[in-house]
């Protein structure tokens, strides 16, 4: 190696970390110079989202399965945890991680026996969790308050510092995100990340290899079963009334559209894919109307041109021309 | 050190394998034969467990496998390669080799995520040796391409490296020089010779009769399901079963 491969070879063995302090930072500044509470309610938003996709993503991207069905995961956190402070006075922050804890059960019943399944069949069945689960928070009025919604859920609070501004929740909902993300990317460059990769790219290989390929499905699913309740817990902290809608199919499929929009096996394409869903109804008011249809081309566009997602599938190219072209030099 | 003892597959009532008996004795290059459709893919798949013996005993180093699931298998030391590539065409030709050492990575989804130091520095180990085995099979300057561009060549000798990188007690090659020309089988042929010499124990199954006659030390023939005949190379070239089975068959079809 000679003094410039090595440069290169530094920065590339670091990149992650230096993405990491580059974003902290960025975010760190950010209600400095950005105050209006609507656009910080906004990126808060994006924050919630990017929990629930990247653990999707560790499940769908980078294992290799699918589900349309981490709404109702969602919705367990968010109902969970108002229950669980309103009824039960539980205090918020033992109530999260309680409900996060009770839903990887949940997640762990549900995901044994389904996760035998594979393809359009594990589709079929978590989407059909998800129903299950949202007729009930639609029926069950009078724990959930039915159709009409859940109000009155307290702020989160340290102390009695309370996060009840949007300039506040968007230091702890973003720290969280950020632990998340560090997590997420720590476990996709672990031995487990391989074999989760290994798992995606084939079953029988990566069985060959010594992945536990049931084992390692259940853990990715209750794994990321439990980011999307902590995101669901910091959801109904942040608003303090949650309905049932936030919790449908619909939700499900947009958290799917997220991963795919993003990328595919991509930690940093889930806060992309999060942050451009989130923010499109913003850019144009007919998008509110028309959300569905948008989405769902949006969807078929990027499978029909990028399969592997916006950004895995444009970086993928890259590497690919790039390899090529080192190939090509290397042949003359 | 592999015992095949009395294995019988069938599917739906249709006899795939049966009564198959033989040993891999350590250390040594036992080579598995047969025509097409002869049993040699199942007999494999029932070795590492992808598919379940109907009948018999599989004992390695006396245990008994048959019927233990795949991961378990290749845990206790038996790496394979595939007849039809499979290898990660989107992940580098590095992590590919360092999917061999999986079960080396440590298991824990918790440690992982925490990535503490004892972790990062076994993780630079794995990687010492995953670039020590790329280097064996001639593959360092490509560590970093994604694995899909590899030509057809560079990937069969990607998945041998894959397959060796955790030193396994038992290598099982299914077709290692399936669809290679003859200077690139040569190639394989010393690097399987190279292998034999650092000590592996290994199970070919090959089409290639050139190859196997001058690497395998003892050659096990499948016909139909059965096992026809087992002995040196000398003894199968001259053996009138194998022949039959063989040549018996082209004069039938001619």
């Amino acid at each position: 190696m000679n003094n410039k491969e090595r440069i290169i070879y530094f920065i590339s063995l670091h990149r992650t970390g230096l993405w990491v302090i580059v974003l902290s930072l960025i975010l760190l500044l950010y209600p400095l110079f950005e105050q209006n509470p609507y656009t910080l309610g906004l990126t808060n938003l994006i924050a919630i989202n990017a929990i629930v996709v990247l653990g999707l993503n560790l499940f769908i991207g980078y294992s290799g399965q699918i589900s349309l069905g981490h709404a109702a995961f969602f919705g367990l956190g968010a109902y969970g945890s108002a229950v669980a402070t309103v009824y039960f006075s539980v205090p918020a922050w033992p109530a999260l991680i309680l409900v996060a804890a009770l839903v990887s059960l949940v997640a762990l019943v549900i995901g044994i026996p389904i996760l035998r399944l594979s393809g359009h069949y594990l589709a079929m069945a978590t989407l059909g969790m998800n129903f299950v689960f949202h007729t009930i928070l639609l029926q069950w009025d009078e724990v959930t308050g039915g159709p009409s919604g859940f109000a009155g859920i307290p702020s989160l609070t340290i102390g009695s510092f309370a996060f009840d501004n949007e300039v506040r929740l968007h230091y702890l909902i973003w720290s969280v995100t950020l632990l998340c993300l560090l997590l997420c990317l720590n476990l996709v460059r672990s031995g487990v990340g391989r074999g989760m990769a290994a798992l995606a790219g084939d079953e029988v290989a990566a069985a060959a290899l010594g992945v536990n390929t049931r084992q390692t499905k259940v853990k990715v699913f209750v794994l990321s079963a439990v980011l999307a309740s902590v995101a669901g817990s910091l959801f109904a902290h942040t608003y303090t009334f949650i309905s049932p809608d936030s919790f449908d199919i619909f939700v499900a499929t947009d958290f799917v559209i997220m991963v795919v929009v993003g990328g595919m096996g991509s930690i940093w394409g889930s806060l992309f894919g999060a942050g451009l869903i989130s923010m499109l109804p913003e850019w144009m008011d007919l998008f509110q109307t028309y959300k569905d249809f948008v989405h769902g081309a949006i969807l078929v566009l990027v499978l029909m041109f990028l399969p592997q997602g916006l950004v895995t599938g444009l970086i993928d190219n890259a590497r690919i021309r790039l390899a090529l072209r080192k190939r090509h030099h290397a042949e003359h | 050190m592999l015992n095949i003892d009395k294995i019988s597959k069938n599917f739906g009532g249709l006899p795939a394998l049966s009564d198959v008996s033989f040993d891999v004795q350590k250390g040594r290059l036992t080579a598995l034969i047969g025509p097409n459709g002869a049993g040699k893919s199942t007999l494999i798949n029932c070795i590492t467990g992808v598919l379940m013996p109907s009948a018999g005993h599989i004992r390695f180093e006396n245990t008994e496998i048959a019927g233990q699931p795949t991961h378990k298998i290749s845990r206790i030391g038996i790496a394979r390669t595939f007849q039809n590539l499979k290898i990660f065409p989107r992940l580098s030709v590095l992590d590919n080799v360092l999917t061999g050492l999986t079960c080396e990575g440590g298991d824990s989804m918790l440690m992982a995520m925490m990535r503490l130091p004892y972790l990062r520095h076994r993780e630079r180990q794995l990687k010492l040796r995953a670039m020590a085995a790329l280097d064996r099979f001639q593959l360092t300057g490509k560590a970093s391409w994604p694995a899909g561009i590899l030509a057809y060549g560079d990937k069969k000798r990607l998945e041998l490296a894959r397959a060796t990188v955790g030193n396994p007690q038992l290598l099982l090659l299914d077709e290692p020089v399936a669809g290679l020309n003859s200077e690139e089988t040569a190639a394989v042929g010393h690097q399987l010779k190279q292998l034999r010499s650092s000590g592996h124990t290994m199970l070919l199954v090959e089409h290639d009769m050139d190859l196997v006659m001058d690497i395998a030390d003892s050659v096990v023939v499948l016909d139909s399901g059965r096992c026809i005949a087992v002995g040196t190379p000398d003894e199968i070239r001259t053996n009138p079963l194998v022949l039959e089975a063989y040549l018996g068959r082209i004069e039938a079809t001619a």
